[in-house]
């Protein structure tokens, strides 16, 4: 089994009855890969991000990994073929534990989670891996704490530490920073620093700074379709794009390169 | 810092056994209710075996996260089996026991397969149904089960070849009770498993567990028949501890009573059944003496104001209690 993935879309459709979402996308997600996908409200970002974990199903086009079709794998099947994600709206599970919120994914990737006769605690392996997980994220202080209440920032934390329980080779990231104070949104890079450099990471986020410190390559999405890619100094220095997207025609750079 | 931790150890250890020892308490009380209480066993027996048929609809409602009315159609399952394997011969409490088990769970299965697809109203509309075809099929075949009449000439040879079933319900007793001390033991441990815990992950939030890679179907009928097995298992021993099953035993009236009882007691909190089954008899009793004709409303209104007020049941109640006596010595 390979521990890296490349995941690719070819001519990538998806239509809501009459409206096109998405657009003949072509997008290339390497190995070891640092990607943003930016783009304005509304672009289809979660859109393209559902396809590529199988929540939606695209209306024509492929998607490949390692160069194999999933396009028709359901997202279970694409979970455990390495593809995490995140959220854009938290989904936990409320009154349960963090540390049970993060064991039951640690349950299911490593195959004990149908397990009827042992207890949790006896499958030490996984729970030194739950335990673990928890702190990498900085949760141990709330461990034992019903996931509802968490301040919404470190619901955050958990969703990822659900997404690294599942042993991702590629994490789409949605605003993970979203609900994060900015000044501490490098959480999010610190967290994503302690993983495995061959995991390809996406990351959707509309904080500047924080896609601009993260990305090796940035990919913009204006409505549906791949607007323009390339490394962040050149994705700054776009007249289009600032006027699209960035906002900012006026001022030099943007606030954050 | 050595000491501190070694009396912690010490400290924990011992509380663990303490802990252990007290929870075993109430089982050898109730165990010794015979001595105490002379005459009392054949209601005793029925206690338990309705605590053992509301702990196996705990799993589904407060654990799966499945809402049946329709979980007498399995108890009833059990009590047929056993039943119509007495009167053909076979009378051995612990093969007709694990005949019904078997049958009430291959029948949870099948119906498991085709309900559980669905969710919420549909899924418990389905349950219903379910177990209004089995309601329909025992009264259509009287020549098996009896129809209206019950099955008549139920009767099971002694207890692993020693404890005859007599008139003072002695056996009755202590093998219902060991019964649900059994399925108690079995399904604390399912509770405490990964599997348990996925379930609680299927019920807070499905669409995330789908997400993480787990199989909720599969999940949710494995669920499905554990739990007709013990509904199954419960409904054998009312069999065998009444040598009698009518077709009370798949109604709906009992569907709905066993889920008013658990949620009584708490549903989702393992006890709720311990608590729940022998409340609502004793309201049950109380009532139906002040008012024999329409006792039914005073339960209603007992529940209306349970669900209300006390969403965790009565378990729920002592749960506040405690931590609001816990907070009290805190700053």
């Amino acid at each position: 089994m390979t521990t890296t993935a490349t995941l690719e879309t070819r001519a990538l459709n998806c239509s809501f009855e009459a409206n096109r979402v998405i657009t003949d996308v072509n997008f290339t997600l390497r190995p070891g890969e640092r990607r943003a996908l930016i783009g304005p409200n509304g672009a289809g970002k979660t859109t393209f991000l559902n396809l590529l974990t199988g929540r939606l199903q695209a209306s024509s086009g492929n998607i490949l990994l390692n160069g194999e079709d999933v396009t028709d794998l359901g997202e279970a099947r694409r979970i455990r073929l390495g593809i995490g994600r995140t959220f854009q709206i938290t989904s936990l599970f409320p009154k349960m534990s963090v540390r049970e919120n993060v064991f039951l994914a640690v349950a299911e990737c490593e195959g004990i989670a149908g397990k009827i006769f042992r207890s949790v605690l006896s499958h030490r392996a996984q729970v030194a891996r739950m335990d673990e997980l928890v702190h990498r994220v900085g949760l141990s202080d709330v461990a034992d704490v019903q996931a509802q209440l968490l301040p919404y920032g470190r619901q955050r934390l958990l969703e990822i530490a659900i997404a690294l329980a599942l042993r991702p080779k590629i994490l789409l990231l949605d605003e993970p920073a979203a609900g994060i104070p900015t000044a501490e949104s490098h959480v999010i890079l610190d967290i994503i620093a302690t993983m495995p450099k061959e995991i390809a990471v996406l990351l959707i986020d509309h904080d500047m700074d924080l896609v601009f410190r993260f990305a090796q390559q940035i990919s913009v999405l204006v409505q549906g379709s791949i607007f323009l890619e390339g490394p962040p100094e050149e994705i700054a220095a776009d007249q289009r794009v600032r006027e699209v997207y960035l906002g900012d025609s006026k001022h030099g750079r943007p606030a954050a390169a | 810092m050595t000491t501190f931790s070694t009396s912690t150890v010490v400290r924990s250890l011992t509380s663990s056994a303490i802990i252990r020892l007290f929870k075993l308490l109430p089982w050898l009380a109730v165990a010794a209710l015979p001595l105490a209480l002379p005459g009392y066993e054949p209601l005793a027996t029925q206690v338990f075996v309705m605590i053992l048929f509301a702990l196996s609809l705990d799993l589904l409602v407060g654990y799966a996260g499945i809402v049946t009315l329709g979980h007498a159609g399995l108890f009833g399952m059990g009590a047929y089996t056993a039943g119509i394997l007495s009167v053909h011969g076979i009378t051995d409490p612990i093969v007709t026991a694990l005949c019904g088990v078997t049958l009430a769970a291959v029948t949870g299965l099948v119906f498991g397969l085709a309900m559980l697809r669905t969710k919420g109203l549909t899924l418990l509309m389905l349950t219903m149904a379910s177990a209004f075809l089995l309601y329909e099929v025992a009264n259509k075949a009287t020549g098996l089960t009896g129809g209206e009449d019950g099955l008549q000439g139920v009767s099971f040879t002694p207890l692993l070849g020693l404890f005859g079933f007599d008139f003072r319900g002695r056996t009755a007793f202590f093998y219902s009770l060991a019964a649900l001390f059994l399925v108690f033991t079995f399904v604390q441990v399912l509770i405490n498993s990964p599997f348990g815990w996925s379930l609680r992950g299927i019920r807070e939030n499905d669409a995330r567990m789908a997400a993480i890679g787990c199989p909720i179907m599969r999940r949710r009928i494995i669920v499905y028949a554990i739990a007709s097995a013990l509904a199954g298992l419960a409904g054998a021993l009312q069999a065998q501890t009444t040598q009698f099953v009518a077709l009370h035993s798949l109604s709906f009236e009992l569907s709905g009573n066993i889920l008013i009882m658990l949620i009584l007691g708490g549903s989702g909190r393992l006890y709720g059944a311990f608590v729940g089954v022998p409340a609502f008899m004793f309201a049950q009793d109380q009532l139906a003496k002040q008012d024999p004709a329409n006792w039914f409303l005073g339960l209603g209104l007992i529940l209306i104001a349970m669900v209300m007020l006390a969403p965790g049941g009565i378990i729920g109640i002592a749960e506040r209690i405690v931590l609001a006596i816990k907070m009290r010595g805190r700053p």
